[in-house]
């Protein structure tokens, strides 16, 4: 075991599908993270912008990675590393709610690296998508993104409407199926907030709390025996959702809601949208989140 | 290893800086490293990403043809399984449902990666060594992952996999099931042991090794066939034939089709157990001697001539099922037959014999059942996809290849693995094996079968980059296949009946 294996390093690469307007995305991936980049504006400093992202991401994972025991923990210790940083201030104020600094990780990497693109450069919008945690860069024109929950019925899940001026910087969602383990049952919570990691940490708190607890119909296990370094430990993790009522889905939803609406009204996210089973709730308090009636092409949103 | 409980322990990732524990059976949090059995394993549905970046290419669209940089695709493109992801349990729409257009028909196909948990591997080996008896465990590992089947002519059959093995039995006989079957599904050559018989090295499309020896060819046919095939080309040339074969031994002067034409006998004694006239089993043991025994020197079969019937200077022809092995003799004052040199005369029939043999391979079929759940993705009318199968209106392809479909209920189909692209298999750690398959079918039959209308998206779209808006899956990857030039377009008017009465 004391054999030294050299880490698989970062990797980038543009991905094949150049967009309508012929501009390129580019990949960056290490282990757990992969993040899609889009910059739109003048080409020179697209170029220049995609470089200074590209250099940004070469020591993420190595940072984090030392720091790993103490983002995992509940305690309120400050990590000194600059993606840990982002995770613990989007995490602190939900305490003394059971939550980890890895709650906002997906998010806080994607804000970082945003960041370093923006930084001194002219761009009419950037996005850097982390496995469906993005975070947004607007100066001209709007965002359009769709949430992909379960459509079984067919009918669309929510659009997000976003506009210069309206001070978004990020949008996340959670759910059961999702790449990180959930407490709760939702399938699908979006968030947009001032930045990707407050929406992240926003949507996995969201997403806990729309839940039946004590329900026979859930199948859960405790968090370290599916992933034996979890963040949540012992706590128990949905692993399976069986039928539920009208007055079940609704009741889980309710729960939800509470708790979006309280965080709202403490500053800490700026609309939500939670969907259950086919059954949807916002709370936006302008139209920035809405349900269409016709289906939507746009890109997706998938946790 | 192993903790008290008998259960594999977690294991320690170190693919990259996370060093993840993995629990057993479980993928670490990037999921593409998983512990398989204490073991660290790469999951395989990334392969199509790596592959194209190995080779140092921009990972394209995964057209039917190498990609040529154009953004808007050709009308010749179609897009399959493979990487596709799932929506597992179907109960949305497949990851992709794709319109397009030949030939004036709007046609749609719907793509998605099946989980086949009823699947199995039909392996059809070019030999007539005895593998084993009917019926016998066929093992990787150590783990019973199979049985020996029906024998075919000239081919030995083994069936693998199928549920039992796959969740009936021990977590690890279920896993080495399945790593065996997704090994073999995407040529890779497996070894497999037979209780009771033989050690095998099979793969796709290549020779079968058997007990370390390199199957080459394929015998003509039995040695009593063989005599049958060529008893009027060697009459006339020499006095006697024998076709060493392990399995029937034949002799040309006893036998009905030379006795039918007029061969005489020649007071030949073969030792072993004569079944009808010139067909002898059992004359010596099976080996990789001629014609599949274990004989180096083929007289050894072969007693004292009759003297009442055999004459000195008879000549007699010895040879294999595969001409591989030959021999001339005549019987001296005594009758004991002497070797000569093979005279000239008889040397193109042992090279007809040859040149009749084919090639010996292992072929993998894999077979699966696509009539549970993966419809709803389809439709939203399950039967009604299967029976649209069953009239044809709908092309079941595997990875753009042809596919097999059983009669009667369900969609049950087999595929022959080496007509579908490199590594287009996958697996879940459930375990299953993971399948591509795309239905392919006119829009107004897909709207009458109950089809997702409103996922339907245009060609051109999906080939940009988008997904489907149902699919929840991260597509890792995609690349451009050529497609195999022996597989039938799947949207070519061919395959359907609307097309063949019209025109």
């Amino acid at each position: 075991m004391s054999k030294t294996v050299p880490f698989e390093g970062p990797t980038a690469r543009w991905l094949p599908d150049r967009n309508s307007s012929g501009r390129r995305r580019l990949h960056l991936s290490q282990g757990p993270i992969d993040l899609v980049i889009e910059a739109v504006g003048d080409e020179q400093e697209v170029a220049r912008a995609y470089a200074q992202a590209h250099e940004a991401f070469e020591m993420v994972l190595e940072e984090l990675a030392r720091e790993l025991p103490l983002l995992r923990s509940s305690n309120a210790a400050c990590p000194r590393g600059r993606v840990a940083r982002l995770m613990h201030a989007a995490t602190a104020p939900y305490r003394p709610e059971f939550i980890t600094p890895m709650a906002a990780v997906a998010g806080s990497v994607a804000d970082h690296i945003l960041a370093r693109l923006v930084e001194g450069r002219t761009l009419a919008r950037a996005y850097v998508n982390n496995g469906g945690d993005i975070a947004l860069h607007l100066c001209e024109g709007i965002f359009r993104i769709g949430i992909c929950d379960d459509p079984v019925t067919g009918a669309a899940g929510g659009v997000v409407l976003l506009n210069a001026n309206d001070e978004i910087g990020g949008i996340a969602t959670s759910g059961w199926r999702g790449r990180s383990h959930s407490l709760g049952i939702a399938d699908a919570v979006t968030v947009v907030a001032r930045s990707a990691a407050e929406a992240d940490a926003a949507a996995t708190m969201i997403a806990n709390q729309v839940d039946l607890p004590g329900s026979p119909r859930i199948e859960r296990t405790p968090a370290h025996d599916l992933a034996p370094d979890s963040d949540l430990g012992g706590r128990l993790v949905t692993t399976g959702v069986g039928d539920l009522t009208r007055s079940e889905i609704a009741t889980a939803l309710a729960n939800g809601e509470t708790a979006a609406r309280s965080y709202l009204e403490r500053g800490l996210l700026s609309a939500a949208y939670l969907g259950l089973a086919g059954e949807r709730r916002t709370v936006s308090p302008t139209t920035m989140i809405t349900h269409p009636q016709n289906p939507f092409r746009e890109e997706p949103v998938c946790a | 290893m192993s903790a008290a409980n008998g259960k594999p322990e977690k294991i320690r990732c170190d693919a990259c800086p996370v060093m993840c524990y993995i629990a057993d059976g479980r993928s670490g949090a990037c999921d593409r490293y998983a512990n398989e059995d204490g073991k660290l394993v790469r999951l395989d549905p990334l392969k199509i990403l790596e592959n194209a970046a190995e080779a140092g290419t921009e990972i394209v669209p995964f057209l039917e043809r190498e990609w040529d940089g154009e953004i808007v695709p050709g009308p010749e493109t179609f897009i399959t399984a493979i990487g596709a992801g799932t929506t597992y349990p179907d109960y949305k729409p497949a990851p992709f449902i794709v319109a397009s257009e030949h030939e004036g028909v709007d046609m749609v196909t719907v793509v998605t990666e099946g989980i086949f948990s009823y699947c199995g591997v039909k392996l059809k080996i070019d030999t007539d060594r005895h593998l084993g008896t009917e019926c016998a465990p066929v093992r990787a590992d150590g783990e019973i992952v199979g049985h020996v089947t029906t024998s075919e002519y000239g081919s030995q059959m083994l069936s693998l996999g199928g549920v039992h093995h796959l969740t009936g039995g021990s977590k690890k006989e279920g896993r080495v099931t399945c790593s065996t079957m997704l090994g073999l599904c995407n040529g890779e050559a497996a070894d497999l042991t037979i209780d009771g018989g033989a050690e095998i090295t099979v793969q796709a499309g290549r020779p079968p090794v058997i007990n370390g020896a390199l199957e080459e060819r394929m015998r003509v046919g039995c040695g009593s066939a063989t005599v049958g095939m060529f008893a009027a080309q060697w009459m006339g040339l020499v006095d006697e034939v024998v076709v060493v074969d392990d399995h029937i031994t034949g002799v040309m002067s006893e036998h009905q089709a030379g006795k039918v034409i007029g061969w005489q006998p020649t007071g030949i004694k073969i030792n072993g157990r004569r079944s009808t006239p010139g067909r002898y089993f059992q004359v010596a043991q099976p080996g990789t001697g001629w014609g599949g025994t274990n004989l180096t020197d083929p007289l050894k079969i072969i007693g004292a001539f009759d003297p009442k019937t055999a004459k000195p200077g008879l000549s007699l022809l010895m040879v294999s099922t595969t001409g591989e092995h030959a021999a001339y003799f005549e019987l001296d004052e005594n009758l004991d037959p002497i070797e000569k040199d093979m005279p000239e005369r008889l040397q193109p029939s042992v090279k007809r014999i040859e040149e009749n043999c084919e090639p010996a391979l292992t072929s993998v079929l894999f077979m699966a059942g696509a009539g549970g759940s993966l419809r709803s993705g389809v439709t939203e009318h399950p039967v009604g996809l299967t029976r649209s199968v069953q009239k044809a209106l709908t092309y079941v392809s595997s990875g753009g290849a042809p596919v097999f479909i059983w009669p009667g209920g369900g969609i049950t189909f087999m595929v022959d693995v080496t007509r579908l692209p490199k590594n287009a298999f996958g697996y879940v750690p459930t375990p299953a094996l993971v399948a591509p398959i795309e239905f392919t079918m006119r829009a107004d039959d897909y709207r009458a079968l109950g089809g997702h209308m409103d996922y339907v998206m245009p060609l051109a779209e999906a080939l940009d980059g988008k997904t489907g808006r149902q699919s929840d899956h991260i597509l890792k990857g995609r690349r451009g296949v050529t497609r195999s030039g022996e597989n039938p377009w799947p949207t070519g008017p061919g395959n359907y009946p609307w097309n063949r009465t019209a025109s």
